[in-house]
């Protein structure tokens, strides 16, 4: 349990500094950097949470196609890769941001530890296996599988027919 | 392990999250903080279905919002695409062409 907790609070750490860093940083492609660091901090997590195959799929969707996608858009906008000025809004609309992210941090905070003071997650849960996920994905939730089909159908279209030059 | 350890580190992203959507100017940075927000919602399912005891549902749910932000993040970038297309710039402060 304390090995757990240890690695829980080196890899929010990080995760947390990398993620004010995605919001902060002046450079796209930096920017971007950062995010695999968060993204692969929540695959670890997601280890410690016993998901396996969640933390793969994280893996592989995020780290390895989402970021590409990334890539790509701050290439084809031609976006600077050096240091860039013009990545902020004013400082007015940023110190507004900061207040809403900090109020909505507060009443969250306040809420989760009001519900959920100490309670501990169970030592001896039953463990999720990867056969146990794809029952509840192609048995009990099928509708939803489909609708996630039908979505990500139309959004590669859509993507094809929004980014075609004619 | 506390449940609530894993849910504020969500909880904190989240807030992060919503910083970089109001803060940021450009639309590739705001992407990315929505990508942030996503992720922050499934560290929060994960740590819900342990805590109910290893529930198959949290995890299913957990791989549908990953492949929702997949649509999403392809769908966007096609979108940011053609904006700077057709304006040579992706600022979101100057998309007012449909300001009332």
């Amino acid at each position: 349990m304390v090995a757990q907790n240890v690695f829980f609070g080196v890899i929010a750490a990080v995760m947390i500094v990398a993620a004010v860093r995605v919001v902060t940083v002046k450079n796209v492609i930096h920017a971007a950097l950062w995010l695999v660091v968060v993204l692969g901090g929540a695959a670890a997590q997601y280890i410690l949470l016993a998901a396996e195959f969640v933390a793969s799929t994280q893996v592989l969707v995020y780290v390895g196609a989402i970021m590409v996608l990334f890539l790509f858009g701050a290439m084809l906008t031609r976006s600077k890769l050096g240091r860039e000025t013009q990545l902020d809004n004013p400082l007015g609309a940023r110190v507004a941001g900061a207040l809403v992210a900090l109020a909505l941090a507060g009443l969250l905070g306040w809420v989760l530890i009001d519900a959920f003071s100490d309670e501990e997650l169970p030592e001896d849960a039953a463990i999720v296996t990867t056969q146990q996920v794809s029952d509840a994905i192609f048995g009990t939730y099928l509708l939803p599988f489909w609708a996630l089909s039908f979505v990500l159908t139309a959004a590669i279209i859509g993507a094809i027919v929004l980014a075609r030059r004619d | 392990m506390l449940v609530n350890q894993f849910l504020l580190l969500g909880a904190i992203l989240f807030c992060i999250g919503v910083y970089g959507v109001l803060a940021r100017r450009n639309a590739v940075m705001v992407l990315m903080s929505i990508e942030l927000i996503l992720n922050s919602v499934n560290l929060n399912l994960l740590a819900f279905a342990l805590r109910n005891g290893g529930d198959p549902l949290g995890h299913a749910f957990a791989l549908y919002i990953i492949a929702i932000a997949a649509a999403e993040v392809g769908i966007g970038l096609a979108i940011v695409l053609l904006i700077y297309r057709n304006r040579k710039s992706i600022a979101l402060d100057e998309l007012s062409a449909m300001r009332g």
